[in-house]
């Protein structure tokens, strides 16, 4: 039996447009129909592009957003009756990490009270002694210095900025992060470290993470599980190894063969779409997808195509995936000359050395 | 052959725009935020600069189109060969009849590089008005002409229209048919396609790597994204706080990476297929420039640095037109480094 953390049982959120005096109201359906199930203690990442709805659907799921119509449970119980008193556990269980760490950080507050101030809510019984110690707790965890608790947000880098607002997260304890876009502002060498810093927290707190992204290789590093959206619908879902190794949804197949490889010359399996994503106030009736599908028939322009089954856990809403030409698995990347290899292992070696001797001079000193 | 340019062309084809020991201060600041750059760019070619924020990729780009203003750069050294005509970049840059003529850009964000007070049409013949001796009737036909060569769908309702109405990858092809309206010779793009979704981004890409073909104009093309300069790229110049540290043709630099940045980078970068093991990063951030170190400027994440760091290293070759800066290039060839371990 799967322990189900987090659900969302068919959410819709749609938000009214205009209505001026002489503008007619639109309805834009945000996110329409989902449903989707997050297992205690995995990474579920939720991916697509811009204007798929893929963070106000993590809007909903924290209760930043009430939805239109639908459900999100939280460790069973419904999020959105909840009154205003009684969203304290709530918050404390579930926490946000934002993308932009330059416009979440307050810059008026010390490191040390952004990151103690969670703390004043959830623990108030704690002592200013004791807040301290935990916030120089926290701050060493996300691999920050005790004395950066003295200083303000703008004296730190992007990454570091990050590590704040991760730090400040998980301050009340939560079980459950939400990540929205966690890594997607910082530049490749700090992302790859925060990517590492979020999985080290994940086993060392036993956390469950929901990771939204539009950076597909950075998923594939994080997630055990993904849900591929298109306007407002997820159109794929399961294990993160079978979506990325076997797509089944012609969306997904062209949005991983968009991704641009480290690799000259690498051959594509390439899935060019044409045109772009419609607007998600007139949604095209049928498949969404149908007026850039390659493999779009008549009933895909008439009918709307639900989840099915493809294996075990993974699911597809496409009328034809089982005869459309299969994406094939990805090539596995190519290896460098062999003194690049060796390069590599040095590197990797070196960092490990250096990475020992801090650690150790720390312990020491 | 020098070993310290950016360059791959064979001895017959001559090159469009190179620069000589371009450098550049922000005032106010003693350190040069760009350092000594030499590029070279042929026709058809396309030169990538890699690197992360801060690395002075983008200011070098800017004060090459002479779009930084004097009172907050100061450009101590360098010179520019552009279409046989040499600028010293110290006291003029380019003049505005050459720019957005010859010489072209596009950047990254395309809501702000256009105007929204001005149809689509008007902003792209105001290039050609500014720039040729013709009707406004023959610039807005010419305007026509661009869009639908940009993929623009529906060109003749689309000149009526504001920034506003279109799409993020529709405003990035308006962009390129204003940058390419008067066939200039070389592009520069500031990380174009930065904004843009994976499957716009590949549009975008294909888009200039066509219209590249068509007109032979050489392109130097910005990026952090290592996966945008494997699919477009010729040449790669990888900079580190505003120095090149590697260089050397796409294939010779991502299959032989040398510089100890260069292979950090590269590591740091998630793969779509393969392993999924933990990533290997560089450590620490980029210093500021007032806290750079001298030397080579990567000694304080490098870990393979020693005391000799301290000097600069020189770009010397490892290989044909591949070149870099470390003292301990090729690394897996050096008895003290393979001692440390």
């Amino acid at each position: 039996m799967r322990d189900v953390i987090l659900e969302a049982r068919d959410l819709t959120r749609h938000f009214t447009l205009g209505g001026g005096l002489f503008e007619p109201k639109t309805k834009v359906r945000a996110v329409d129909g989902v449903s989707l199930t997050v297992n205690r203690g995995e990474t579920f990442a939720i991916v697509g592009e811009s204007g798929c709805g893929k963070s106000t659907l993590a809007r909903l799921m924290m209760r930043l957003d009430r939805p239109t119509s639908g459900q999100v449970l939280f460790n069973g119980q419904e999020v959105q009756d909840l009154a205003r008193r009684d969203m304290a556990p709530l918050r404390r269980d579930m926490q946000f990490v934002f993308q932009d760490p330059f416009s979440s950080l307050n810059p008026r507050m010390t490191v040390g009270k952004l990151v103690g101030e969670p703390l004043e809510v959830h623990a108030p019984e704690l002592d200013a002694d004791t807040r301290r110690e935990k916030v120089a707790a926290l701050l060493a965890q996300v691999g920050l210095l005790p004395d950066h608790a003295n200083r303000y947000p703008h004296e730190f880098s992007g990454g570091q900025r990050q590590r704040i607002g991760i730090a400040r997260a998980l301050a009340s304890g939560p079980r459950l992060l939400i990540g929205d876009e966690p890594v997607s502002a910082l530049d490749v060498s700090v992302q790859a470290q925060v990517v590492n810093l979020l999985n080290d927290l994940k086993q060392d707190l036993d956390l469950t993470l929901v990771i939204i992204a539009h950076d597909l290789a950075v998923i594939r590093h994080m997630s055990d599980r993904i849900a591929v959206m298109y306007l407002g619908q997820v159109v794929e879902s399961g294990p993160a190894d079978q979506v990325f190794d076997a797509p089944r949804h012609p969306y997904t197949h062209a949005l991983l063969s968009a991704i641009p490889e480290p690799e000259p010359g690498r051959v594509h399996n390439q899935l060019t779409l044409k045109g772009e994503m419609p607007s998600p106030s007139n949604p095209p009736a049928g498949c969404r997808f149908h007026t850039r599908c390659p493999f779009a028939q008549d009933n895909c322009r008439t009918h709307t195509p639900l989840l099915d089954a493809a294996d075990t856990d993974h699911q597809v809403a496409c009328h034809h995936w089982k005869t459309i030409p299969e994406a094939g698995k990805p090539a596995p990347p190519r290896r460098r000359s062999v003194g690049a290899e060796e390069r590599f292992a040095l590197y990797r070696a070196a960092l490990q050395t250096t990475q020992a001797s801090a650690t150790h001079r720390e312990e020491t000193s | 052959m020098q070993g310290s340019e950016a360059r791959s062309d064979t001895e017959s084809t001559n090159p469009i725009l190179q620069l000589h020991q371009f450098s550049l201060r922000f005032r106010g600041h003693p350190e040069p935020a760009v350092d000594g750059l030499n590029l070279s760019v042929s026709a058809g070619e396309t030169l990538c600069i890699v690197g992360e924020s801060g690395c002075g990729k983008s200011v070098s780009a800017m004060a090459l189109m002479g779009l930084l203003p004097q009172d907050i750069i100061d450009i101590p050294n360098g010179q520019m060969d552009f279409e046989g005509h040499r600028y010293d970049l110290r006291s003029d840059g380019l003049d505005a009849s050459t720019r957005g003529d010859r010489m072209a850009m596009i950047f990254q964000e395309p809501m702000t590089s256009l105007n929204p007070a001005f149809r689509i049409g008007d902003q792209i013949a105001e290039a050609v008005l500014h720039h040729r001796n013709c009707t406004r009737t023959e610039a807005t036909e010419s305007a026509l002409q661009m869009l639908r060569r940009v993929g623009i769908p529906a060109p003749q309702q689309r000149l009526r229209e504001y920034p506003h109405q279109l799409s993020g990858g529709m405003r990035q092809r308006v962009m390129i048919a204003m940058a390419l309206i008067n066939n200039p010779s070389f592009l520069i793009a500031d990380e174009p396609t930065t904004a843009l979704d994976v499957t716009i981004q590949a549009q975008i890409l294909d888009l200039i790597r066509e219209l590249q073909s068509e007109t032979g104009m050489g392109t130097l093309f910005i990026t952090h994204d290592l996966g945008v300069v494997a699919e477009i790229a010729t040449n790669v110049a990888v900079m580190y706080g505003g120095q090149i540290v590697e260089s050397g043709p796409v294939g010779a630099v991502f299959d032989d990476p040398q510089h100890p940045y260069t292979i950090g980078l590269m590591s740091s970068v998630p793969r779509m297929s393969g392993s999924r093991d933990r990533l290997i990063t560089v450590p620490g951030t980029v210093p500021s420039l007032a806290d750079m170190p001298q030397g080579c400027r990567f000694r304080t994440r490098c870990p393979f640095a020693t005391d000799n760091c301290a000097a600069r290293p020189a770009l010397s070759d490892v290989g044909p037109d591949h070149a870099v800066a470390c003292h301990y290039a090729p690394l897996e060839q050096q008895d003290e480094v393979r001692c440390a371990m």
